[in-house]
């Protein structure tokens, strides 16, 4: 086997000195249990055999490549060839968490930077070393307002992602805390500074928000800090940061978001990448490792992992959360991207994703029974068809055209069955955005 | 080789930039990058009407850019400071560093797998979902159990979920109320009972024996009425086979309560045992340990759970179902007793390519010969280390792993975290150290399946080396370890002590390079 080193000569060598005599005696402690015959499965594969293999199945599915207008959460960006090189070196890609600093101060130097450039791009103090993804960073966020304020109700926003919203109502069910699930919003007309009380903990309101409107955090902050209440902001499309106001400016409490855009591919949904952002004074009650800087013994600047009394294996039931894994390998991927971009690139690709997308939008908007629910919006924007969204994006993609997210997949049952979510980022030619306008002239017309 | 000069930075000269030869030093990107400057070539748009809102950002963000050739050196010299896989034994306890094959990389950059979206239709993605259904079945037929949840991002979050479906299956029975304990042996994962008491549970602890078994008596005078379930780790922590596994799962089932598996030492037995046959009722399977998808310096994992027939119908969504010809996946838990959705989308999608490359490419035969050599390889080190170091366990088998502890040291002037730093200067990762906390001064060794007989060789004589040091008095070698390391040892208490966890300053300002 390619990937064993050992001979069977070595084996054999290897029992004798150990005075064994079947490789089976090592597992003398499980013998009754353990297997007699091999279990009914292939055996190894050249590596020709498995490219071919798994070339068949990856060529069952209709990538990206296609005219593409999907987002909801997950964004199709052009990502530079040196990140996904880089990403590549043996020292990042076969490196274990970073415990042992003195030959980890890479890993570690990088995760210094990709905090640093999370909390200024957030308008936050600090930032975390990255949690799993945009929504376990939600309901991380929840669990942690619970901590700081004392409280256990959280009420969600009607625009924040429903898988977001589920993945914190199922941990909330769990640990037996309140939550408040407002319903689907796609007018952005709810009136969450009504129902602020001081028995709630926290508000979680996403902007650019799942049906792409921007949301005016300001009132709620403030809103909030009169009931002793946190802000928790959750943004989906972190490139949306490089254009419009940082959430932290705004008066955000907490900032989650999911960073994939950012230097990671779409990947059927992960790894990807959670942000999570906080003030300084909160920074005890954070989740996640975190990175800081120190000196060694010769006086020379380096970086360890710290504040881990707040983590599991420090302080197992009495932890901050379970968390052990983060997301290093898609941090480095955004960091890269990130730093190639620098602020004004940033700036730049968040102005040609809006640009894009008013294009698409003045485009969507002359055609007639075709409505635009949106005032505002970043990359991504929701119309209402005269028929099923998800029938349209089925005889759609019939036609190689990937058009859009039907907001029935996200919300079934909610009476928006004729509401479809179109994003448009910089990888969208004027052809793509001509094939997507004349399928829905087309389907308005139907 | 001893007489080399041990203090190199207090002997050879001192260099005006700081490097060293091969070894660059590496300022931060906000010291050397630009505000002003970008290093990817962008059209910004002429003459469109923003639909901002009036929420465009007014203030700079304080983000530098990088041209590519800066961006390159930057995180060449920044890797070079890694310790990796590929470059050396990374013997971590529990961690399971073996190799990653370049093939399983090649194969999560197909398009058709990285580049598909988690929302498109089923009738677009029905590869995806074949290799979802593939993956399922190897792992179910390796654990012998019912079904299988993929959704969960790492091992913690694996935890989470097969301790959820625990939760979920007692209040289905009406007992939610009563049953709130959770025992965990001393010897667990600390993300054990940090999940127990995130889902509203209490940990009872249980105690060890002297041989480092979890004993049934100790297990039934921990069980009652008020009893969920036992989260057990198999292979143990001490790297020991917990030889009444099987009857204690037997009591567990017989008080009404669920058996919890921590997978994370699944990959000792792969092929050889099936979990299934032991009682577990859910256990958690580290992809990136066991199926050798990539660390990556942390991140990211998955952790699929697989479930017994009792606990299966509570699995979290979305799960895959047959319709016909098709795969879907159902994504709402209405209509089924799911007890929900853990994250967004449908899990670690790259991460279950890169493991169904490893498993195809092992077979199941060449994935049970993987386990053999791992516990071959940790056996070795045990009986050739043995009579220099000291263990509770010396004279038992081991598994994947071997741990020892600090008697052999005591009185030596030298700790085991010195012992460590010495071993990076040998050019070694060390082994996981202080953990698990059942013996004193835990040193845990777990070679894996990947090292040759020439490295196993070459790391028994280095150990037996320092050992030797240890036992001779030459205290130096490890107090000031390492001295070849990029950097000598760091003070982890300051930096707990006055956090500084970001750059505070503006672009372009440089901070003293030294304190």
């Amino acid at each position: 086997m390619r990937y064993l080193p050992l001979s069977p000569t070595e084996r054999e060598d290897m029992l004798a000195r150990m005075g064994l005599a079947h490789i089976d005696d090592l597992f003398a402690d499980a013998a009754d249990k353990l297997l007699k015959d091999p279990l009914n499965l292939p055996g190894r594969k050249t590596e020709l055999e498995v490219e071919r293999a798994m070339g068949a199945l990856a060529a069952k599915n209709l990538a990206a490549g296609a005219p593409f207008f999907l987002g909801a959460g997950a964004y199709k960006h052009h990502v530079p060839a040196s990140v996904d090189h880089l990403i590549q070196r043996s020292e990042f890609l076969t490196s274990y968490t970073p415990y042992q600093p003195e030959i980890s101060q890479g890993t570690l130097q990088v995760l210094f930077e990709f905090q640093t450039q999370v909390a200024r791009l957030t308008g936050m103090d600090v930032a975390n070393a990255s949690m799993y993804d945009g929504s376990t960073a939600t309901a991380e966020a929840v669990l942690m307002a619970h901590r700081v304020t004392r409280r256990r109700k959280a009420l969600l926003s009607g625009g924040l992602h429903p898988h977001y919203a589920e993945t914190a109502r199922t941990l909330s069910d769990m640990a037996d805390d309140e939550i408040c699930i407002l319903p689907p919003d796609p007018l952005a007309r709810e009136d969450l500074i009504r129902q602020i009380d001081d028995s709630l903990s926290c508000v979680v309101v996403q902007s650019p928000d799942v049906f792409g409107h921007l949301r005016d955090l300001r009132p709620l902050a403030e809103a909030c800090r009169a009931k002793g209440v946190l802000l928790v902001a959750v943004v989906t499309e972190v490139l949306a940061l490089g254009l419009i106001e940082s959430p932290g400016a705004q008066g955000a409490d907490i900032v989650v978001a999911e960073g994939q855009s950012i230097g990671n591919g779409l990947n059927f949904g992960g790894p990807y990448l959670g942000l999570f952002a906080t003030r300084e004074k909160y920074v005890r009650q954070m989740p996640g490792r975190l990175c800081g800087q120190t000196f060694d013994s010769l006086g020379r600047r380096g970086f360890v992992l710290t504040l881990s009394t707040r983590e599991q294996h420090i302080r197992r039931e009495k932890a901050t959360s379970n968390i052990c894994t983060n997301s290093g390998l898609c941090a480095l991927a955004f960091s890269i991207h990130l730093s190639l971009l620098g602020e004004k690139g940033l700036r730049e690709l968040a102005l040609v994703n809006h640009a894009n997308a008013v294009a698409l939008a003045e485009a969507i908007e002359t055609i007639p029974g075709i409505k635009l629910l949106n005032g505002s919006f970043f990359n991504e924007f929701c119309i209402e068809l005269p028929g099923s969204a998800a029938e349209f994006v089925e005889r759609a993609a019939g036609q190689k055209i990937l058009a859009g997210v039907p907001v029935s997949r996200l919300s079934p049952g909610a009476g928006l069955e004729n509401l479809l979510l179109i994003a448009s980022s910089e990888i969208n030619t004027d052809d793509d955005r001509a094939t997507l306008v004349a399928a829905l002239r087309e389907e308005a017309a139907r | 080789m001893n007489e080399q000069p041990r203090f190199q930075d207090k002997k050879l000269p001192r260099t005006f930039s700081g490097h060293h030869g091969l070894a660059h030093e590496t300022g931060l990107i906000f010291e050397h990058g630009r505000e002003d400057f970008t290093g990817v070539d962008i059209d910004p748009p002429q003459n469109f009407k923003p639909r901002l809102g009036g929420l465009e950002r007014q203030s700079p963000l304080g983000l530098p850019g990088l041209s590519e050739p800066e961006c390159l050196r930057h995180y060449v010299r920044l890797s070079k400071q890694n310790y990796a896989i590929d470059a050396g034994l990374y013997p971590l306890g529990s961690c399971t560093m073996k190799h990653n094959p370049r093939l399983n990389e090649k194969m999560a950059r197909l398009p058709g797998f990285s580049d598909i979206h988690p929302l498109q239709p089923f009738s677009t993605v029905q590869g995806a979902l074949q290799l979802m259904e593939a993956l399922s079945h190897w792992l179910i037929t390796l654990t012998g159990t019912e079904a299988v949840a993929l959704s969960p991002k790492a091992g913690a979050h694996g935890e989470m979920c097969g301790m959820m479906a625990i939760k979920a299956a007692i209040a289905a029975r009406g007992e939610a109320a009563t049953r709130k304990v959770v025992l965990a042996p001393e010897s667990a994962h600390g993300t054990n009972p940090a999940t127990a008491a995130a889902l509203g549970f209490s940990v009872r602890p249980i105690p060890a024996g002297a041989d480092g078994l979890v004993h049934p008596e100790a297990v039934a005078a921990a069980l009652g009425p008020d009893v969920a379930a036992i989260m057990l780790t198999n292979p143990n922590t001490c790297g020991l086979f917990e030889r009444n596994i099987v009857e204690i799962a037997r009591l567990v089932h017989e008080a009404g309560a669920y058996f919890y598996c921590d997978g994370a030492n699944f990959n000792a037995i792969v092929g050889k045992v099936r979990p299934g046959d032991l009682g577990v009722d859910a256990m958690h399977i580290n992809l990136h340990k066991t199926f050798s998808t990539p660390h990556g310096g942390g991140g990211p994992g998955a952790g699929p759970v697989v479930l017994s027939s009792r606990l299966a119908p509570f699995a979290p969504v979305p799960f895959l179902r047959r319709d016909g010809e098709k795969l879907v996946l159902v994504e709402e838990k209405e209509g089924s007793q799911s007890f929900g959705r853990m994250a967004a989308f449908h899990g670690q999608m790259g991460m279950f390519v890169r493991a169904l490359t490893y498993i195809l490419s092992h077979g199941g035969d060449g994935l049970a010969m993987a386990s053999e050599n791992a516990v071959l390889s940790a056996n070795y080190l045990r009986v050739c280390l043995k009579d220099v170091m000291s263990s509770p366990f010396a004279e038992k088998l081991c598994m994947h792993e071997v741990l020892f502890d600090d008697h052999w040291m005591k009185d030596s002037g030298v700790t085991v975290l010195d012992f460590a730093k010495a071993m990076i200067d040998e050019g070694i990762h060390p082994m996981t150290v202080y953990f698990p906390l059942v013996v004193h001064g835990a040193m845990l060794i777990e070679p894996t399946e990947s090292e040759s007989a020439a490295f196993l060789e070459m790391f028994v004589a280095t150990l037996r080396d320092l050992a030797f040091s240890v036992k001779g008095g030459d205290v130096e070698r490890f107090t000031g370890a390492p001295y070849y390391a990029p950097r000598t040892r760091l003070d982890e208490t300051g930096a707990a002590r006055k956090p500084v966890l970001t750059y505070k300053k503006p672009i372009g300002e440089r901070e003293p390079p030294a304190a």
